[in-house]
């Protein structure tokens, strides 16, 4: 009975979740490799190259960065840090709140823990879906994020894509445009596999910074789950021995 | 000078003056517990542990954290990358909350299914729903603290809920904020519950439970009293002393438990958005409200309840009412028979019913609301309420078994 129930249960309840789901772009999976150091460097060389000017990492030090991702102080000096900020210092930014919030109607987040917050493949699927869009105020729209306040600044290096619809009737039978796709029409200076691989590397380095303890806590974890489980039977058989006269 | 307990040196001088042996034998070493102790029964040394778990990580949280608006947000991801081993302490806190709750619900989950609730343990029942209501102001109030945008909004909607209350609800809802919006107020007097005014209160039911337990003894999986049934010696022939026996077994369980814990903490300490949600990665931002606000898990069941009804006095109304109405539990469950083990098929039929509606209840809570889920939530919301308006009634149709004399072997 009990099991049946569930069953049951269990059977409608997809059902329900599929009932109110929104419609949005599908999500890209970024193929991203947190263990590839040479992923990580190229990400943090494209975040301070062209995201840094307005959003910061205002958790992250430098040389907490510099340390994990297998760079010593002296590259993260003489490379990465652009403000004169100190190499144990956080990776803020110069742009002023209030100047920023006038030119993009809002101040650009701190990117500390976006990738906690908004998930790799959405950030990668961000990245990837800037689109020419000539009645928005900065002339790109995107499709991850609608109505997106930030510019396409990465135009030079992916260049210029136009959305592709698709027509089709929705469930009342009205005529409804999806975006399906995009069509580059002005070619940057990298090509269409090259910018993937970049942004990968890019949303790999954010992935880093939300968490930086994450590769050395699971490689802990797994010490910890060894030496439980030894304890597990260290005290199961100390159970037995003690539970031999209970009858 | 000797002392009742017969102890001498350093240990009888303490004895003479302070009731160290006597507790220690009377909670321990001669406290007889039934010797056919389930895995159900490992819920209770576990919840202690978290207990103690939540306690210390929380204490050295305290040194790094800073109760203010400005610099919560900041003060928690510093713990998480500047502090030594902060990461750990704070995993192991936002973990044991929720294992807090898990460990509980499946600890009252076994005092339903063997009828714990029954005469003569209605006190340690009591004690243990005010524990429930204690843990979950405790855990509504440390949510606010990383003082992230659910932890923002999650407490904006709640204490929103007094509002409802006619007459004195918003100037209550003001008195409890100290502001007309959560704020900088707000998340200080909330530091101040969560890190003294509610561990004392939850400190002083535990001990008010064990005490009460320790008075009248455990039940057993086969709901039968082993002190009816004493042996020579004047001790149950079915109890054993807890210690050692069953401090080895739970020995047992706390590392298995560990091991589950562990994985979390180190391998999913998100649990998939449930155990720290995603948007609570942003900071708090009072002009930003998130698209879909759901309180975290264990509080889902009471949430989904809530929405059930369509109207806001209603609605806190039941959700209270489904707190309140387990303190009377032992006086609505009227069948002398207390195990599952023993009771009829209505009984379980019921139990099932109520169980199976908690759980979807949970599940349409972490969800947004549509319509057909707002009316598998106003069903379930009966089911809920259903099981204790019938339960009074169920001796007249269950057919129970006979309860045996003594615990069985299973």
């Amino acid at each position: 009975m009990k099991k049946i129930i569930l069953a049951l249960a269990v059977l409608a309840l997809p059902a329900l979740s599929v009932a109110s789901g929104g419609e949005g772009y599908h999500l890209l999976t970024a193929p991203i490799d947190s263990h590839s150091k040479a992923s990580l460097q190229r990400g943090a060389k494209l975040f301070v190259n062209y995201c840094m000017g307005c959003h910061s990492l205002e958790h992250q030090r430098y040389n907490r960065m510099a340390r994990d991702i297998g760079l010593t102080d002296e590259q993260v000096k003489e490379n990465l840090i652009f403000t004169g900020a100190k190499v144990g210092d956080t990776m803020k930014n110069a742009m002023r709140k209030s100047e920023a919030k006038g030119w993009f109607g809002v101040v650009p987040p701190d990117l500390t823990l976006i990738a906690r917050a908004r998930g790799v493949d959405y950030l990668y699927t961000y990245l990837l879906t800037f689109y020419e869009d000539p009645s928005r105020p900065f002339g790109v729209n995107n499709a991850a994020f609608p109505n997106a306040g930030m510019p396409h600044v990465l135009w030079e290096l992916q260049g210029m894509q136009k959305p592709v619809y698709e027509m089709h009737k929705n469930a009342e039978g009205h005529e409804v445009e999806t975006l399906t796709g995009f069509e580059l029409v002005k070619s940057g200076s990298m090509s269409p596999p090259q910018f993937k691989e970049s942004m990968a590397d890019l949303v790999n380095f954010l992935s880093y910074v939300g968490e930086p303890i994450k590769l050395e806590r699971q490689r802990i974890g797994v010490w910890v789950i060894l030496f439980l489980a030894l304890a597990f039977v260290v005290f199961y058989l100390l159970k037995k021995e003690y539970w031999k006269d209970v009858h | 000078m000797a002392n009742t307990q017969g102890t001498t040196g350093l240990l009888g001088w303490i004895d003479e003056r302070f009731p160290l042996t006597k507790s220690i034998r009377e909670h321990l070493t001669e406290y007889y517990a039934p010797k056919n102790f389930n895995v159900w029964y490992f819920f209770g040394s576990l919840a202690l542990l978290v207990l103690v778990n939540q306690i210390l990580t929380g204490i050295w949280l305290t040194m790094s954290y800073k109760p203010s608006a400005a610099d919560a947000f900041a003060s928690v991801e510093y713990i998480m990358r500047d502090v030594d081993w902060g990461w750990l302490i704070r995993y192991m806190h936002s973990t044991g909350a929720s294992a807090f709750f898990i460990v509980v619900y499946l600890h009252m989950f076994r005092a339903l299914i063997y009828g714990s609730y029954k005469k003569p343990r209605e006190l340690i029942w009591i004690f243990g729903v005010l524990v429930f209501l204690a843990l979950m102001a405790e855990a509504f109030m440390g949510y606010l603290l990383p003082w992230g945008q659910m932890s923002y909004w999650g407490a904006q909607v709640i204490i929103s809920l007094f509002s409802a209350i006619p007459g004195i609800g918003p100037d209550l809802s003001l008195w409890i904020r100290g502001d007309y919006v959560v704020s900088d107020a707000t998340l200080n007097r909330f530091f101040s519950l969560h890190v003294i005014a509610v561990p004392l209160v939850l400190l002083g039911l535990v001990v008010a439970h064990i005490l009460a337990l320790h008075e009248v003894g455990s039940n057993n999986p086969d709901g039968v009293e082993i002190k009816k049934v004493k042996g020579e010696d004047g001790k149950p022939l079915d109890g054993i002393p807890f210690h050692p026996y069953y401090t080895v077994k739970d020995l047992v369980g706390v590392v298995v438990f560990l091991i589950f814990f562990s994985l979390v903490i180190f391998f999913m300490p998100e649990m998939g958005g449930y155990f720290l949600e995603h948007p609570n990665f942003d900071p708090a931002d009072p002009l930003k409200t998130p698209p879909h606000i759901a309180p975290v898990w264990y509080f889902t069941p009471f949430y989904a309840m809530l929405r059930a009804v369509p109207d806001k006095l209603g609605g806190v109304i039941t959700m209270i009412g489904a707190i309140v109405i387990l303190f009377f539990l032992p006086w609505l469950d009227r069948s002398p028979v207390k195990s599952i083990r023993y009771r009829g098929f209505t009984f379980k039929l019921i139990l099932t019913a109520f169980t199976v509606s908690f759980l979807i209840l949970g599940y349409l809570g972490a969800l947004p609301p549509s319509p057909a889920r707002t009316t598998l939530a106003q069903t379930c919301t009966m089911i809920y309420f259903a099981f204790f308006l019938v339960l009074p009634f169920l001796p007249a149709f269950e057919k129970t078994k006979p309860v045996p004399e003594r615990v069985t072997e299973q």
